[in-house]
């Protein structure tokens, strides 16, 4: 089948099987690897991306039922050579360890902060809750949120 | 301790900014599953649903008729090449493909070998099998019964399923000192099997090129040199040469002691590029990864601590089954064939002590790695901390006074442990003493009083453990005969700038960061100018890896070694620039002067610059140093952790209040990195003493084989950790450091265990196992005639 959809802004095709899984068609047939896959039932949350700016576990989403929509990976996060505020604030907090649920942590927070742009540190917990990280014990990934909060509340 | 370096130099007690960053948060890591190589085919693996079965058929047809698939590799076709069993850690042997028969759930079968990834898939999912079952010994007491079936059938000679016996410590002193023994407490404590989870699971992409007759393998493995080594001992009969070897750990998405041992998928993989010539991915899922990868824990321990009516602890008595699976998997060092758990004597100047294990072989996948602790030191801690707690509340004495009471004290440092360790520095009770003073101890006993009082349940936990780490001194630690130093490698270029390689590997812990911290406190080069690169075999100096606590205490160590051996030539080179005598010299961190004329100087980079264009006649150009460091001991961490937990009634939950963890790991490198640690041990250590479990029916059946069973603590329940430190250096090491990544999570689990237990002793509740489900405490509290 073929299945366009726009990646970070980018149009691109390809004829694919009806159930390769949209984190296959993102990690190997467009090749970016920045989603990362942990799990297979949906409860790690690194495969996390946007899809017409809502997050999705795309472990758990057929890329055919990408169709003509819009996706975000962590790679579109970078703008003009610019940092988004949460990547900034990950880095800034010690928000990551071994780097590998940061991208899906990231895509989910990017949601979440659009919808709840002052949220208290339980709504953050909660909001991160389909989200596993092994190595940081979420304190440092809360305070990332935050700093990446008063960020977008500040105009930067 | 303030800095000796500016924050622009960054060395030590700076929390310098990760260097690893940058790349992970753009998604621009490299881990093993982003390596593809052209033509590269994929690998799957048909795994068992039996426990215990003869095979008697395995039928390919169907599966090799799947449009992409290009052969099934089983038994059969390793056994030609003497491949189809391999060693393990621990002398022992495992198999790599069947031939008879499978020993437990999920064993691996055969392997499908495709062009796709789904195409793989598909193959598995074609491949028949036939199966006879067999009678299944999931229990370890039940595996050692006379009568039981043998599993390992392989071995001649083999009647029983015990696998080895191991003691230590003085047993006529110590049996001695409990006929003697005013009080004595006893308990049995099981500390289940658990799986360390990391998020990115094990796997590897092995590329066997046959025009340059070399074997490069991608893959998840915290010791790459190690592997090297064992894949040559392996297979270098049919070629592979460890010459011919080069493995690369790319960037470890988490490792825990997961990735230390060579699991079956790694060597078919190797096998598969070898025989087809063409790259081969194994990447396998979180089913495979829980269900078959190594656990750890499995302990059944029988413990019993003796004191005087003071309070005085006299001895501790251990005997314990060891769970082992079918084979022996441990990754413990040669002689320690149950690890470091004789630091069971914890924090504790007790005079007698005896420790048993015996390891049984059951129907489980093999095991006993670490769950991110240093060879089963959460074990032997757990163990110690519940017994010390036990006999606290049995005296009627505050758990807390009992302890400062019983402590090793600062001034017997050095302090042999009855069990023969010496333990390097330590001020147990200043630790002990900070906790209870930031979590305020005797308001919450107060308002424990009076919660109990009106029939709440809150219970205070406490937990001061001493860790042991930094395998370790050659003398006594090995793997395999490789004796467990580590290695830095440090070339100063012209410029000033300098490249840093190490023998171990990175999976989280900001080695690239801390490393170059290290030697810019030595040398005064800025950390921002250092590079550090591990885990490529062809261009890192040997070592054996990071697991158990060890990078700072042997590869850091080498670090300030080899850094000290570039100062040594630096010294010269300056002298001769200065015109002045070497002893005439003065250094601080990236300076040489005269002594008495502080403004003739020559900074680290005027010297870097003169080694390759003005060196001295008669030395050799360049400033570079190698160091491959064995410690002369290991160094011991520890802490004291207080934790506050409210029990549900209603439920059976238990709610973690508040948890505050105070650690001593000596001298820190960065503070940042070392709280981020804390953080990230303590949720490993509270998942387990609440979540995690994986258990078997009778048929052995896996509990617990996917993340809808295996409770992985979320955002949400995770308590907001409250951190500090004391800083008590380590006498031996060259910085001062003792390693930090693991204490948390050895110390955490029996600190909520003992908040559970405090809060239930009242109502004659002396021990709850864990993990401490709601299920498990409803019942409990249902016993003791307790409801809502």
């Amino acid at each position: 089948m073929l299945v366009k959809v726009a990646v970070n802004g980018e149009k691109h095709e390809a004829e694919v099987e009806p159930r390769l899984l949209l984190v296959h068609l993102i990690r190997e047939n467009l090749r970016l690897t920045g989603t990362h896959i942990g799990c297979d039932t949906s409860h790690c949350g690194a495969c996390t991306v946007l899809l017409d700016g809502r997050p999705v576990k795309s472990c758990t989403v057929f890329a055919v039922q990408a169709h003509g929509r819009e996706i975000t990976t962590v790679e579109g996060l970078e703008q003009d050579g610019k940092l988004h505020p949460l990547q900034e604030g990950f880095m800034a907090e010690h928000g990551l360890q071994c780097g590998y649920c940061t991208p899906g942590m990231l895509m989910t927070s990017v949601a979440f902060l659009k919808k709840n742009p002052k949220p208290t540190e339980d709504e953050i917990r909660r909001a991160i809750s389909g989200n596993l990280c092994r190595c940081t014990g979420y304190v440092n990934i809360v305070k990332a949120i935050q700093h990446a909060a008063a960020t977008l509340q500040g105009g930067g | 301790m303030a800095p000796k370096t500016s924050p622009e130099v960054g060395g030590m007690g700076h929390s310098v900014k990760r260097k690893e960053d940058p790349r992970f948060i753009r998604g621009r890591g490299t881990y093993v599953d982003d390596v593809v190589l052209p033509g590269m085919l994929y690998l799957d693996i048909v795994r068992s649903p039996f426990a215990h079965a003869k095979i008697r058929k395995i039928d390919a047809s169907k599966a090799t008729a799947i449009p992409g698939v290009l052969a099934v590799i089983t038994g059969e076709t390793l056994a030609k090449y003497n491949l189809h069993w391999m060693p393990t850690l621990m002398s022992d042997t495992q198999m790599v493909l069947p031939v008879e028969k499978v020993m437990y759930q999920a064993q691996e079968v055969a392997a499908v070998l495709a062009t796709s990834r789904y195409a793989a898939a598909d193959g598995v999912a074609a491949v028949e099998v036939e199966y006879e079952p067999l009678p299944v010994v999931v229990d370890p007491h039940k595996a050692l019964e006379p009568g039981a079936p043998v599993l390992r059938t392989d071995k001649k000679d083999k009647k029983d399923n015990h696998i080895w016996h191991w003691e230590w410590g003085n047993k006529a002193e110590t049996d001695r000192a409990f006929t003697e023994a005013e009080v004595t407490v006893k308990q049995d404590i099981y500390i289940p099997r658990i799986h360390v989870a990391s998020i990115e699971t094990c796997g590897c992409v092995a590329h066997f090129d046959k025009v340059e007759d070399k074997l490069t393998v991608w893959m998840t493995t915290q010791a790459p040199h190690a592997i090297r080594t064992v894949f040559a001992l392996v297979a270098g009969h049919v070629g592979l040469e460890e010459h011919k070897i080069r493995i690369i750990s790319p960037d470890i998405g988490g490792g825990f002691g997961g990735k230390v041992p060579v699991y079956p998928g790694y060597v078919i993989a190797v096998a598969a590029s070898v025989l087809t010539g063409k790259p081969v991915k194994w990447i396998e899922d979180r089913m495979e990864n829980l269900q078959a990868d190594s656990f750890a824990r499995d302990y059944h321990i029988t413990a019993e601590l003796a004191a005087r009516k003071d309070g005085t602890l006299t001895a501790l008595r251990i005997k314990t089954l060891a769970d082992h699976g079918y084979t022996d998997a441990a990754a413990n060092p040669s002689k320690f064939p149950a690890g470091l758990f004789h630091v069971c004597t914890g924090s504790y100047d007790l005079k007698a002590a005896h420790v048993e294990v015996d390891g049984a072989y059951t129907n489980k996948p093999p095991g006993g790695i670490a769950y991110r602790c240093s060879f089963r030191v959460t074990e032997a801690v757990h163990t110690i901390e519940r017994m010390t707690d036990l006999m606290a509340h049995q005296l009627g004495m505050d758990p807390a006074e009992f302890r400062m009471k019983n402590f090793v004290k600062p001034e017997q440092f050095p302090y042999k442990s009855a069990l023969g360790w010496e333990y390097d520095s330590g001020d147990y009770g200043g630790a002990l003493r900070k906790a209870m003073d930031m979590i305020g101890y005797a308001d919450l006993r107060r308002e424990q009083a009076e919660k109990r009082a009106r029939g709440e349940l809150m219970g205070i936990g406490i937990s001061s453990f001493t860790e042991i780490v930094g395998a370790g001194p050659s003398k006594h630690f090995d793997i395999l005969g490789l004796k467990m130093f580590d290695s830095c490698e440090i070339r100063v270029h012209p410029t000033g700038k300098a490249i840093a390689r190490f023998g171990t590997k990175s999976q989280g812990q900001g080695h690239e960061t801390t490393y170059a911290q290290i030697l810019a406190e030595e040398l005064g080069i800025p950390a921002k100018d250092i590079k550090v690169e591990e885990g490529d075999t062809d261009t890192a100096p040997y070592g054996l890896g990071t697991y158990a606590s060890r990078s700072t205490p042997v590869a850091g160590a080498a670090a300030a070694v080899a850094s000290r051996k570039i100062l040594d030539k630096a010294r010269k080179i300056a002298a001769h620039l200065l015109e002045a005598a070497p002893e005439d010299l003065v250094y601080e961190p990236g300076k040489f002067s005269v002594k008495g004329a502080p403004d003739r100087s020559k900074t680290i980079q005027d010297v870097a610059f003169a080694a390759y264009t003005n060196h001295p006649q008669g030395m050799e150009a360049g400033l570079e140093a190698v160091s491959y460091y064995d410690p002369p001991n290991l160094t011991y961490p520890f802490g004291s952790y207080i934790c506050v937990v409210d029990v549900d009634k209603g439920t059976g939950e238990v709610k973690v209040r508040r948890f505050v963890a105070i650690d001593d790991c000596g001298n820190i490198i960065n503070p940042m990195i070392v709280q981020g640690q804390v953080h990230g041990g303590l949720t490993m250590g509270f998942a387990p003493a609440l979540y995690e479990e994986i258990s078997y029916d009778e048929i052995g059946n896996v509990q617990g084989g996917s993340f809808i069973d295996y409770l992985l603590p979320t955002a949400v329940e995770t308590p907001k950790w409250e951190t500090g430190h004391t800083v008590t250096p380590s006498p031996h090491h060259p910085l001062g450091a003792k390693g930090v990544g693991e204490s948390a999570t050895v110390g955490a689990p029996a600190a909520i265990a003992n908040a559970v237990v405090d809060a239930l002793w009242h109502l004659g509740v002396r021990h709850v196992d864990i993990p401490i489900t709601p299920p498990k405490i409803w019942r409990l509290l249902r016993e003791k005639g307790v409801s809502e």
